[in-house]
């Protein structure tokens, strides 16, 4: 009650002390925007970075050589990589279908299951890698109706992908919505009247206006899968050349005191990671110049 | 308005009561491995006590627990322990090297400043169906053994090496020794990333018939999983995996606090604490209480790594750096 009445007194006290002859600017200009843009992106990313790059100077060029490409290395390059590529091709997929219901459905509970698809981002990755490995061992509620048929989703390479699948959708369904939400239902019913299929709509009227948020929901999925520790650990069996991750080998150089060479992987991978995200990103602006050229 | 002012003064009492316990009273903070949490919450409470009689002041132990290098780690980049208490030499050997700890720290308390030790043993299934009895057991086939990672965890790399001695033990030579544990960790399905997780995943995801760990180990599973679940079995031969302590040098010179943290890592030695560390099954220096727990502590022929490996840096060079031993056992087909 007391902090209500607060409020409107304040208010009008801080307007009669400033008086501002022009018209007071919310945003602050350019210039000031941009050095503050700039002096944060350095504070919180590029400093850091820098920091990591910096490390591996200290070897020479064949010690980083051989901390970068001896055969486990370049075998735990494949995995984290491929491995997070099929899981974020799996999520763009089923993270639009989860995007396009949510937005043009009506139905009980939508809420409720809007909210659960955030839980990914919510939950600590190695609560999630635990709770993965329960269900998907051997003896767990999923793994022990699978053993009977051979399939076994732990402890091997297919319970990676489904760890980066986990941590992964909130990003694509988070990225497609909005768009979807925005997308115009009339083009659709256009589209209709013209006599456009259901899959030409799709093709030529739908995807075109989604493709560039899923792009990036791609993307995001895609690096956020690359970077992935905690709950890959829990459920990858951790075998050197079949089911090792980059980063756990990152944790084992740090485990032997060998900055450098940790450093040095992670040098590489953040190299990589950039090289995509650059590639995805120019996908996308040229996406967009090509829809925008269309309509 | 009234609220406000009322919250805010609170607030500050707060801080200020927080401020004047925290001058008031001496704190050391203890900077250990994963699994000794337990056993030093009971020596710090017993340690405050006598520390009070002995002295008549008071004095707070913090303690942070993480995986062992990992905690050396953060000390070297900059924590401020007062002591570490560690579960490998190399550990303490790396702040040595960094000068966080004192170049000659095995000599400044006894038993090699190891007030107390472990050993590597196996835990297999309750009335171990397969039969393991020794480690020739473990290279069967059909036999699936679970271990730490020798990369990510110590657990894992005194396996690895009660393994490869107990070959020497028996009078095999290195290249046996080799061929040992190739065969045993082609017997391994899953590599566990610390020793918690691989006492998970022998016991809650059932995976594996033995699982190779630490001594102590036994009594946090049978206090988390129920007794009775597992037998432990005392191989014939194993590795002595001393707990080696040290004060911080760097941070009692800024803190002042040399003295308190001397006493500390002093008490560790005394019969009470020794009695406590054997109540956790880690193995007491002091040969009268191992003694006493013969029945915790099952006579074993325990060998160093100096017996067989130089020295733990030594072993750490030759097996578990990149394109060591161990990596071998998987590159190399």
């Amino acid at each position: 009650m007391a902090s209500v009445a607060i409020a409107p007194l304040d208010v009008p006290a801080a307007g009669r002390t400033a008086t501002p002859r022009t018209p007071k600017r919310v945003l602050p200009g350019f210039n000031i925007t941009l050095g503050f843009t700039l002096f944060y992106l350095c504070l919180i990313v590029l400093i850091p970075l820098s920091a990591l790059v910096l490390k591996t100077f200290t070897l020479t060029w064949e010690q980083f050589w051989a901390a970068v490409a001896s055969p486990r290395v370049v075998a735990s390059y494949q995995l984290t990589f491929g491995a997070a590529l099929i899981a974020a091709l799996v999520n763009a997929f089923f993270g639009l279908l989860v995007a396009w219901v949510l937005v043009r459905y009506q139905f009980p509970g939508k809420k409720v299951i809007d909210a659960l698809v955030d839980l990914p981002f919510a939950l600590p990755t190695a609560v999630a890698g635990i709770a993965l490995t329960a269900l998907l061992a051997g003896n767990g509620w999923i793994g022990s109706l699978l053993e009977p048929y051979g399939i076994s989703l732990a402890f091997n390479r297919n319970g990676i992908v489904i760890a980066l699948i986990f941590v992964g959708i909130p990003f694509v369904v988070r990225t497609v919505q909005p768009v979807l939400e925005d997308a115009e239902k009339e083009l659709e019913e256009a589209a209709t009247c013209l006599g456009a299929t259901r899959w030409q709509t799709f093709r030529f009227v739908i995807f075109p206006t989604i493709a560039p948020a899923l792009l990036t929901g791609f993307a995001m999925a895609f690096a956020r899968g690359v970077g992935e520790y905690g709950s890959v650990i829990f459920i990858a069996g951790n075998m050197p050349m079949v089911s090792e991750i980059t980063p756990l080998i990152i944790i084992g150089k740090l485990e032997q005191y060998d900055y450098a060479g940790a450093t040095a992987v992670a040098t590489v991978m953040l190299v990589a990671s950039f090289a995509m995200l650059l590639v995805i990103n120019a996908l996308q602006s040229w996406q967009r110049k090509r829809g925008g050229a269309q309509s | 308005m009234k609220l406000k002012q009322q919250v805010t003064l609170a607030l500050a009492a707060i801080a200020l009561t927080a401020s004047n316990l925290v001058a008031a009273q001496t704190a050391l903070l203890n900077v250990s491995y994963d699994v000794s949490r337990e056993f030093y919450k009971d020596i710090n409470t017993a340690f405050t006590a006598s520390y009070k009689k002995s002295t008549g002041k008071d004095i707070k132990i913090d303690q942070s627990h993480a995986g062992s290098s990992a905690q050396a780690r953060a000390v070297n980049d900059g924590l401020d322990a007062d002591v570490v208490t560690m579960n490998t030499i190399t550990d303490v050997d790396f702040l040595a090297s960094t000068g966080v700890v004192a170049k000659d720290w095995t000599k400044k308390f006894p038993s090699n400043a190891a007030p107390t030790s472990s050993t590597m043993l196996f835990l297999v299934r309750n009335g171990n169906p397969k039969g393991i009895k020794d480690w020739v057991d473990l290279i069967k086939p059909g036999i699936q053994v679970i271990v730490v990672n020798p990369k990510t965890g110590g657990n894992g790399r005194m396996a690895y090496l009660a393994a490869w001695g107990s070959v020497r033990a028996k009078g095999g030579t290195d290249a046996q020794a080799a061929e040992f544990v190739a065969k045993l960790y082609k017997n391994v399905p899953v590599l566990a990333k610390g020793g918690r997780d691989a006492t998970t995943i022998f016991l809650q995801r059932n995976i594996g018939d033995v699982l190779i760990t630490f001594e102590s180990e036994v009594i946090s599973v049978d206090r988390e999983f129920g007794a009775g679940k597992v037998d432990s079995i005392h191989p014939s031969s194993s590795i002595l995996a001393e707990n080696p302590v040290a004060v911080v040098e760097r941070t009692v010179a800024k803190k002042g606090t040399a003295e308190q943290a001397r006493a500390y890592l002093n008490f560790l030695y005394t019969d009470e604490a020794q009695e406590i560390a054997a109540q956790h099954a880690i193995r007491p220096s002091n040969p009268a209480i191992l003694k006493k727990y013969a029945n915790t502590f099952k006579p074993i022929k325990l060998f160093t790594a100096a017996d067989y490996f130089g020295s733990f840096a030594e072993a750490q060079k030759v097996h578990f750096n990149d394109g060591g031993q161990f990596d071998k056992l998987y590159t190399v087909k």
